[in-house]
């Protein structure tokens, strides 16, 4: 008998007496507040990551200014004409290496929901956020996230979410607790978020 | 580095050595204080904290009572996806595959996500045998496989080391397989930490291959989901070009939308965040991003024994968070070597004979490694009754004796345990009576067994109360 079939026989006589549960579970909702955006700023900000918010006449400047002097930037390749023209000199991923990536010092995307319980931003890798890679191995991400784009919690997120794509939740820079379970900001992921949160909630 | 639990002592022998180490109790009750004050302000701020344990519960009963659907159709989505699946009966089965994928495509070297199953079937020690380095890349497993440790927390299995002894683990052993730790390194965690990122990165960005567990897997959609924190994940995850991902059976949530209680429970309990830095989930293949060739491994190796358990069924709910151990009184003083076996702790305590069966010396020591205080069912985000599990498992260790000749009085003692213990109910009832048991034993007379112990004078207050007033300390 293949593996296969051994181990869902098992399955099947260990159940034998238990009837199955055709209804999917829903959980209570989480926490409701009036303003989601300014909720979830303050959540982001909790993680030691860095918020800033702008109307969206300002964007260009705004993510500018989140780049120190001189930084080499990597873009993904459909990042918003608006956004590419703030930025001068920037690299747009067309699946460069590992070891070219790893050259970068910065990453500026979009992102594709934000959940303000959690503050957390989670990307789809759409066109405009690239690539998995592009976002991880540099050393400082810039997120843009448009206000109407924040949701209440994990459920509302899940809903809008294609699960058939890669999706990377972020909530805050990379972080340790390992050692005596001190946290510690910046491991392998990206050690500088910075969050540009542009206009208002709709 | 070969270094695998087997062998080890029963937990009373392993527990005496372990509470004489001084060093490593102080490094413990430090640190699993820390965890406890953490979880206990984010679980405060949720208004219906025990509402959100009872979806869970109920997410991962439907998984598990409706198990041989969901997993056939996890199979057709992550195929569908450009998977491949692979089924395990054992650990040899599960490792055989993970190093037949590794020869075909000629690496000797893996990146490793943290994961407890790959721990579980002894995978590093097999791809060692066949002359493949499997490189951990958590921070804390890192500093076990360096220091050729055990672990010994299933959140940071170095927790039983302190800073200064992390840096010496580094200082001595980084060089010797891989970048070397700075001349000047110093014992604050930041500045280890950035010593792990380096030595790391270039095992990053050179891999081939990665091998992974995953805290979810969902039927319905074929996505497999990765909660972390350091990033470490995410790298092993994305840059390699060949990716298996080794998962137990009893991990299949049955859809997407179910995953919202499980990702809202679990970094909660576990790190005491409101969500943890990096979650990643991908179904199969995707095109020009991350892998080009995925396997998915699903492991048995004793799940369907433990789900055939009528009680210990619940104990396939873990979500692996640890907090039972961190809220666990033996734990905080025996550490986690004690239990022999990569899941320490209450969860530990009943998931190695769930999994093994009784009969071996060992686990049949794990039941009775608890005071039955109930913390660890309190704590636990997907209402895991422990208490109930470990009395029901001592009287199957007992049963396992039965045909020793003369029952042992602790045995019978046991038998009524297991119904007083098995409803919390009668567990409460049976504390305040206490007093009053120990009273009517003195007038009886002693039994053999308290003729050669004395009987105690009863406590002025359960063990259970004391515990929640005073946290464990001594000192009030
Ligand atoms: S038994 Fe419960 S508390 Fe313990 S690790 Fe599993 S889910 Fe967490």
């Amino acid at each position: 008998m293949s593996a296969r079939d051994d181990i869902l026989g098992r399955v099947r006589s260990a159940l034998a007496a238990v009837e199955p549960d055709p209804a999917p579970v829903t959980a209570p909702p989480g926490t409701r507040v009036a303003d989601l955006v300014a909720h979830f700023a303050e959540r982001v900000a909790d993680y030691r990551a860095t918020v800033v918010h702008c109307a969206a006449g300002d964007v260009a400047g705004t993510v500018a200014a989140a780049l120190p002097a001189g930084a080499r930037v990597v873009v993904p390749p459909g990042l918003p004409d608006d956004l590419r023209s703030a930025l001068a000199d920037v690299i747009v991923d067309d699946g460069l290496s590992a070891d070219a990536l790893d050259a970068m010092d910065a990453v500026v995307t979009c992102c594709r929901v934000a959940i303000a319980e959690t503050g957390t931003i989670v990307l789809d890798h759409a066109p405009d956020q690239g690539r998995r890679a592009v976002t991880l191995v540099p050393d400082r991400h810039v997120c843009v996230v448009r206000a109407d784009q924040v949701v209440a919690d994990v459920a509302d997120a899940l809903a809008v979410l294609d699960p058939g794509r890669p999706l990377t939740w972020i909530s805050g820079p990379s972080a340790t607790s390992d050692i005596e379970l001190d946290r510690v900001e910046g491991v392998h992921g990206p050690r500088v978020l910075h969050v540009i949160v542009v206009g208002e909630a709709g | 580095m070969t270094h695998t639990f087997v062998g080890m002592p029963p937990f009373p022998t392993a527990a005496r050595a372990a509470l004489a180490d001084t060093q490593l109790r102080h490094n413990l009750a430090h640190a699993t204080a820390t965890i406890r004050g953490k979880r206990a302000r984010v679980v405060d701020e949720v208004e219906n904290w025990e509402e959100l344990r009872l979806a869970g519960a109920a997410v991962k009963d439907r998984a598990l009572r409706g198990l041989d659907e969901h997993l056939v159709q996890l199979e057709e989505s992550l195929t569908a996806r450009g998977a491949t699946v692979h089924w395990a009966r054992d650990a040899d089965e599960a490792n055989q595959v993970v190093i037949e994928v590794a020869q075909r495509h000629g690496v000797d070297e893996v990146v490793k996500v943290k994961s407890m199953v790959t721990q579980e079937i002894g995978l590093n020690e097999a791809l060692q045998a066949e002359g493949i380095a499997a490189w951990e890349t958590d921070l804390a497993e890192l500093i076990v496989q360096l220091g050729g440790d055990l672990p010994s927390h299933i959140l940071v299995p170095a927790i039983h080391r302190n800073r200064a002894e992390i840096r010496d683990i580094f200082r001595r052993r980084m060089g010797e397989v891989g970048r070397a730790a700075p001349a000047d390194l110093t014992d604050e965690p930041a500045v280890l930490a950035a010593a792990a990122r380096a030595h790391l990165r270039e095992k990053f960005l050179r891999a081939r291959m990665a091998v992974s567990g995953a805290n979810f897997a969902v039927a319905d959609t074929g996505t497999l989901v990765v909660v972390e924190s350091e990033g470490n994940g995410r790298m092993c995850l994305t840059l390699p070009e060949v990716l298996v991902s080794v998962v137990g059976i009893e991990k299949v949530v049955p859809s997407w939308a179910e995953l919202d209680p499980l990702l809202r429970l679990l970094p909660r309990s576990s790190t005491g965040e409101r969500m943890n830095p990096y979650t990643s989930t991908w179904s199969g293949v995707t095109p020009g991003d991350g892998p080009q060739e995925v396997h998915v491994v699903l492991l048995d190796n004793g799940r369907t024994r433990a789900l055939a358990d009528d009680v210990g069924r619940q104990a396939l709910r873990c979500i692996r968070c640890s907090a039972c151990l961190n809220v666990c009184p033996v734990y905080e003083r025996v550490g986690g070597h004690a239990y022999g076996s990569v899941y320490p702790g209450p969860i530990g305590a009943i998931l190695n004979p769930l999994l093994k069966g009784t009969g071996d010396p060992q686990t049949d020591s794990l039941p009775y490694a608890s005071t039955l205080c109930g913390a660890c069912f309190e704590a636990c985000p997907v209402l895991i009754d422990i208490p109930e599990v470990l009395v029901h498992l001592r009287s199957k260790v007992v049963d396992g004796h039965r045909e020793d000749r003369v029952p042992k009085p602790e045995a019978v003692a046991m038998k009524s345990a297991a119904w007083t213990f098995s409803r919390g109910g009668r567990l409460r009832l049976a504390e305040r009576l206490t007093g009053v048991g120990v009273g009517v034993g003195r007038r009886l007379g002693a039994s053999r067994w308290t003729s050669a112990r004395d009987l105690p004078k009863a406590p002025p207050e359960s063990f259970r109360a004391w515990w929640r007033r005073t946290d464990g300390r001594l000192d009030p």
